[in-house]
C-alpha cells in the first residue's frame, strides 16, 4: 500500500506529543510512586472529569473502534449488540460499584480479589478470582496491540526494517509503540494513562464528529447508507416456536457482556481510582455519552459497505491481512484527506495505549497483592510491592506483544472470547457478596469452577468461533451467550452448596468488613 | 437485584430503584424493536431506537441519583 507522507507526518507528530504527556504525568500531582495505590490507582484521587476520561478510555478501547464496525460490516445487525450492552452496564455500575469503592477505600483494597480475601478470609477463593482476572485480561492487551497493527498497516508504515547488528526486524512500528507504552506505564503508572486518555478523546471525538457528518453527506445520506446493506442483514431473523433465535442471542450477548465488563481488572482499577463514591455515581450518568459515539462508530461499518471499500484494489492487501477489521481504516483513507486520516489513526493508536496500559497495571496489582504478597513474600515492603507490580505489568505487555507477533491474531480473539466467559464467573464472589455474605466461600469456589468448566466446554464445542451456544430445553433451542448460561449454572451451584454447607456448619466465618464499610 | 433484605442492606427498598430496570426491559426485549419502520432520517427503527436509548438510559439513572444524594443530607 502506498504511504502518504502527510498522513504519516501528522500521525507521528500527534503520537509523539501524546506519548510525551505520559512521561510528564509522573510529576502531575506529585506523589510517592513507590506506593502501590499511588502507582496503580493514581492515589485514589481522580475527580468526576478525569475519571470520565479515564474510564471512557478504559472501556471503549481502540479494538472496539475497529472490531464493532467490522462486525457490522460483515454480519450486520448482530454487531449492534455493543450499543445495548454499553447502555445497560451503567445501572449495574451505579448500583454495585459505589459499595465496592467504599469498602475498598476503608480497607485499602486495590483489587477485587483483595475484597474477596477480606470478606471471606479465603485465600483459595481470592487466588481464583485474581488468576481469572489476569488470564482474562492478557488476550485483551494483545487485541489492543493488534488494533494498532491494523492502523500502522493502513498508514503504510514500513513494517520490516533492516537494522545494523540485528539484520531484518519485523513489525518495527509495533515494537516502537510497545516500548513507548511500557516506558510511560512503568514511569508514571495510572497518572500517565489519565492524561493520555484526555488527549485520546479529543482525537477520537473529532474523528467521529467529522465521520458522521462528512461521510453520509458524500454517500448521499443515511437512507442511501442503509439501502446499500443487504436487507437480510439489516434486522435480526426472528425466533420461531422451537428456537428463540438470534433476537435472544442478541439480548444475551448484551446482558452477559454488560455483567462481565466491570468485573475486568482494568475496569476495577479505573473505578477504584475515583476520589469518592459520588464520582462513580455521576459517571454512571455521564459515561453513556461515549455510547453515543460508539453507536455512531458502529454505523461506520455500514458506511464502509455503502462506500464499497472492499472491492477497491488499493485496499485488497489490507483486507487480505486483517479481514473485516480493515473496513474502518479503509473507509477513513477513502473518504478523508491524508492529513485527517493521520489524525484519525493517531486517535485509534492512542486509544489502544490507554486501555493496554490500564490492563497491564491492573494485572500487575493483582499479581502483586494476591499472589506475590499473599503466597510468596508476605512481609514485603510497600516499595517492593510497587516494584513487583511494575515489573509484572511489563511482563504482561511483553507476553501480549509475543502473542501478536508470534501467534496468529485469531488466537488472541478466541482467547479474548474465552476471557469474557471466564471473568463473568467471578460475579457471585465479587458483586453478590457486596450485599450478602450468606454464600459460603467453598460454595463460591465450586460455583466458579463449574462455571469456568461449562463455559470453556461450550466455547470448545463451538470451535472458539462463536460464543452463543445453543441450549436445548424442553424441546426449545435457546441460543445463549455462553458467559451467561455458565453464570446461571455457577449461581445455581453456589446457592445450593451454600445452603448445604451452612446447614452442616453453623460456625461463624471470618469477615474483616462490617456493614458500615459499604455505605 | 438491589432489594436483598439482608441485615447489611439495612435500608428499605424504595420504588425509585425501579427506574434502573427500565433500560433492561426496553433493550433486552429485542423483538419489540426488531423492525424497519418507522424510519428516522433514513435510519431504520432498530438502529435509531437503540441510539435514542444511549441518552434515555443515562436519564433513567438521574431520579435514583437524586434520591440517593438527597438521602445523604
Amino acid at each position: 500500500m502506498n504511504s502518504s507522507p502527510v498522513a504519516v507526518g501528522v500521525f507521528l507528530a500527534l503520537f509523539v506529543f501524546v506519548a510525551g504527556l505520559g512521561f510528564v504525568a509522573a510529576r502531575w500531582r506529585k506523589a510517592d510512586l513507590h506506593q502501590l495505590s499511588e502507582w496503580g490507582l493514581g492515589g485514589r484521587s481522580f475527580g468526576t472529569l478525569i475519571a470520565w476520561f479515564l474510564l471512557g478510555g478504559d472501556i471503549y478501547t481502540a479494538y472496539t473502534f475497529i472490531a464493532v464496525p467490522a462486525l457490522m460490516f460483515g454480519a450486520g445487525a448482530t454487531g449492534f449488540f455493543a450499543v445495548p450492552y454499553t447502555i445497560i452496564m451503567y445501572p449495574i455500575l451505579f448500583l454495585f460499584f459505589p459499595r465496592l469503592w467504599s469498602v475498598a477505600r476503608r480497607h485499602g483494597y486495590v483489587t477485587a480479589a483483595d475484597f474477596v480475601r477480606g470478606r471471606f478470609g479465603s485465600r483459595g477463593l481470592a487466588l481464583a478470582i485474581a488468576l481469572t482476572g489476569i488470564v482474562a485480561t492478557m488476550p485483551y492487551i494483545a487485541l489492543q496491540l493488534a488494533g494498532m497493527q491494523v492502523v500502522f498497516s493502513a498508514l503504510g508504515l514500513p513494517s520490516d526494517w533492516t537494522l545494523p547488528l540485528f539484520g531484518i526486524v519485523h513489525n518495527v512500528p509495533l515494537i516502537i509503540a510497545f516500548v513507548v507504552l511500557a516506558a510511560y506505564t512503568y514511569a508514571s503508572g495510572l497518572r500517565g494513562t489519565a492524561l493520555i486518555a484526555i488527549a485520546k478523546d479529543l482525537l477520537i471525538y473529532t474523528t467521529v464528529l467529522a465521520a458522521v457528518i462528512v461521510i453520509p453527506a458524500e454517500l448521499g445520506g443515511y437512507a442511501k447508507v442503509f439501502a446499500a446493506v443487504d436487507p437480510k442483514k439489516l434486522l435480526l431473523p426472528s425466533g420461531t416456536m422451537d428456537n428463540l433465535g438470534p433476537t435472544f442471542s442478541y439480548a444475551s450477548l448484551a446482558l452477559g457482556s454488560a455483567l462481565a465488563l466491570f468485573l475486568y481488572p482494568h475496569s476495577m482499577t479505573g473505578i477504584l481510582s475515583s476520589s469518592s463514591r459520588h464520582v462513580i455515581r455521576r459517571n454512571a450518568i455521564l459515561l453513556p455519552s461515549y455510547s453515543i459515539a460508539l453507536s455512531l462508530i458502529a454505523l461506520l461499518g455500514y458506511m464502509a459497505v455503502a462506500a464499497g471499500v472492499k472491492s477497491m484494489p488499493e485496499f485488497a492487501g489490507g483486507f487480505k491481512d486483517f479481514g473485516n477489521n480493515f473496513a474502518v481504516p479503509a473507509l477513513i483513507l477513502h473518504m478523508f484527506p491524508a492529513w485527517f486520516a493521520g489524525v484519525a489513526f493517531a486517535g485509534i493508536a492512542v486509544g489502544a495505549l490507554v486501555p493496554a496500559s490500564i490492563m497491564a497495571i491492573a494485572c500487575g496489582s493483582l499479581f502483586t497483592r494476591n499472589v506475590y504478597k499473599e503466597f510468596l513474600h508476605p512481609d514485603c515492603t510497600p516499595k517492593q510491592e510497587s516494584t513487583v507490580a511494575k515489573v509484572v505489568s511489563l511482563l504482561m505487555k511483553l507476553g501480549a506483544l509475543f502473542f501478536v507477533l508470534e501467534l496468529q491474531t485469531s488466537y488472541a480473539i478466541q482467547l479474548q472470547l474465552l476471557g469474557g466467559i471466564w471473568i463473568c464467573q467471578t460475579l457471585p464472589a465479587v458483586l453478590i457478596s457486596l450485599y450478602t455474605r450468606v454464600l459460603h466461600p467453598m460454595a463460591l469456589l465450586a460455583g466458579w469452577a463449574a462455571g469456568m468448566a461449562a463455559g470453556t466446554a461450550m466455547a470448545w464445542d463451538l470451535g472458539f468461533k462463536s460464543s452463543t451456544y445453543p441450549l436445548h430445553l424442553l424441546g426449545v433451542t435457546i441460543p445463549c451467550y455462553a458467559a451467561l448460561s455458565a453464570l446461571v449454572l455457577n449461581i445455581a451451584v453456589t446457592v445450593v452448596l451454600s445452603l448445604v454447607l451452612n446447614a452442616m456448619w453453623n460456625a461463624p466465618r471470618p469477615d474483616e468488613t462490617v456493614a458500615e464499610d459499604y455505605v | 437485584m438491589s432489594s436483598s433484605p439482608k441485615p447489611e442492606a439495612s435500608r428499605k427498598f424504595h420504588p425509585v430503584y425501579l427506574w434502573l430496570l427500565l433500560p433492561f426491559l426496553c433493550l433486552l426485549w429485542v423483538p419489540s424493536y426488531n423492525r424497519i419502520d418507522p424510519a428516522l432520517f433514513g435510519i431504520p427503527f432498530f438502529y435509531w431506537y437503540q441510539m435514542l436509548w444511549t441518552v434515555l438510559g443515562a436519564l433513567a439513572i438521574v431520579p435514583v441519583y437524586l434520591h440517593e444524594e438527597g438521602r445523604k443530607k
